[in-house]
């Protein structure tokens, strides 16, 4: 898969990833800012799932101390642009 | 109808998975039933030919009908799909207490109930001869619990929430509990899954539940009096430790389907299982075997800051055990006050069944192991 480029991407694809987790999860609805676990009952087996899911998707290795930069959309989209290669792209 | 659970009174049949003259091995799934819970894959506890079926598919019968006859036990039918070994046996008699298994029929009667998809020992009007008769099972007929539903769709919320209210009521009338806290300090713990988790890439990695079900399965093995059921003959210890693991269903309510020999597995595999278990959970999978099985359950409101819970007993078990955030606070270590990460461990049992000095003794244990997760 060819790096995502802009924010707009990351968070599609991130919100797929959400979705395919919580499939009850509407992506329309999601507040960026909001903590997953308050805007749609995240536990940590679902968080543990949504760590594994960008891990592989974006061929990252996530240590377990970022894991707090994790728990919301913005914050994942600011981590990840932080992260990957082509991510800063606007 | 197998018991799925002590707040389970009825179950709908949706689907079967075998046919007569087909050869059953233990632990096929041999139907679909629908409870409150959701679909739930029933597997058979038996080896056997299939002789016939008796319940018909979107019929919903109570707990304890014979859903359908393996050979050479037509004089006394058997729930084909049933049971699975100790636990479901305990949780059926309890819910069908008092209801003869095998009731007395007529020819006619038993014909036509099977005709009709009718189990015998739903009805519950006996003729004078003591025996159920052919007019008994016509009228029986008509009830609408005996006659056949329109196949369900998904589980409703509404139910969930009532059936759990039954069970809980059931346990707070039936269960004289106790509570026991104790606070732990964490860190060793905490510090040992750090580690762990650093050396390994994210789906290898260990939640920290995963130590608190091993600590609690390997104290239950070692005191007595919190792995078991309470039947119609008292307590019975079961040798097996299967933890019950309360997971929560997405848009309310919980199961607690079990981690089958909790206390003999490594904590990655414990981590599988659990994975594996959450997912169907949610994605409404469950097996009869791991739903009925559990002979104490663990419950842990995650991390949102509540420091100790209260659990109610999950009848016929006789303890459960709560697990509340870990949070930082004030710890005292060799006369000095420093910040730890806590973590408090609550107790409900039976006091049928134990005393408080046995339950910190079993609390004791449990925390005990946490501080040398190594040893896990």
């Amino acid at each position: 898969m060819s790096p995502p480029t802009s924010v707009a991407s990351l968070e599609s694809q991130v919100l797929a990833l959400l979705v395919d987790i919580a499939p009850d999860v509407d992506p329309a609805a999601v507040r960026p800012e909001q903590p997953f676990r308050d805007q749609f009952d995240f536990d940590s087996m679902d968080f543990f799932n949504f760590a594994a899911a960008l891990h592989q998707h974006f061929g990252l290795d996530i240590p377990e101390r970022d894991y707090p930069q994790l728990t919301s959309l913005a914050g994942c989209i600011a981590y990840l642009r932080q992260r990957l290669p082509g991510g800063a792209a606007p | 109808m197998p018991s799925l659970g002590a707040d389970m009174e009825a179950g709908t049949l949706v689907e079967w998975r075998i046919a007569p003259g087909q050869h059953v091995h233990r632990g096929d799934v041999v139907a679909l039933v629908e409870t409150e819970k959701g679909i739930i894959d029933i597997e058979s506890f038996e080896e056997g030919l299939v002789e016939r079926l008796i319940v018909q598919p979107g019929s919903r019968v109570p707990v304890g009908t014979a859903l359908a006859v393996f050979a050479g036990e037509a004089a006394a039918p058997q729930d084909a799909g049933a049971a699975p070994p100790q636990p479901a046996t305990a949780a059926a008699t309890a819910a069908t207490a008092g209801r003869e298994r095998a009731p007395r029929a007529s020819p006619a009667a038993r014909a036509k109930a099977v005709a009709l998809g009718i189990d015998l020992a739903s009805i519950p009007d006996r003729g004078p001869q003591g025996f159920i008769t052919l007019q008994d099972v016509e009228r029986a007929a008509g009830r609408p619990g005996a006659a056949p539903v329109a196949p369900p769709t998904a589980a409703s919320r509404g139910t969930v929430r009532t059936a759990i209210g039954a069970a809980m009521s059931r346990s707070k009338r039936e269960i004289p509990h106790y509570y026991l806290r104790l606070a732990m300090d964490f860190t060793a713990a905490a510090r040992w899954l750090e580690r762990y988790n650093e050396a390994r890439a994210v789906p290898e990695r260990l939640l920290s539940t995963v130590l608190l079900i091993k600590a609690s399965a390997r104290a239950a093995g070692a005191v007595l009096g919190f792995n078991g059921y309470f039947g119609v003959n008292g307590f019975e210890p079961s040798q097996a430790v299967h933890v019950g693991v309360a997971i929560a269903l997405r848009g309310g309510g919980l199961v607690a389907p079990a981690i089958l020999d909790a206390n003999q597995k490594p904590l990655a595999t414990i981590m599988l299982e659990l994975h594996d278990l959450v997912g169907r959970v949610r994605s409404g999978h469950m097996r009869s075997g791991e739903l009925a099985a559990a002979t104490l359950t663990v419950t842990s409101l995650g991390e949102e800051g509540v420091d100790s819970l209260y659990p109610i007993i999950y009848p016929p078990q006789v303890a459960i055990i709560g697990f509340g955030s870990v949070l930082e606070r004030p710890w005292a270590v060799a006369g000095r006050v420093e910040a730890r990460p806590v973590l408090n461990l609550t107790l409900a049992a039976d006091h049928r069944v134990s005393d408080g000095r046995q339950g910190a003794q079993f609390l004791a244990r449990i925390r005990d192991a946490l501080l040398r997760p190594e040893e896990l």
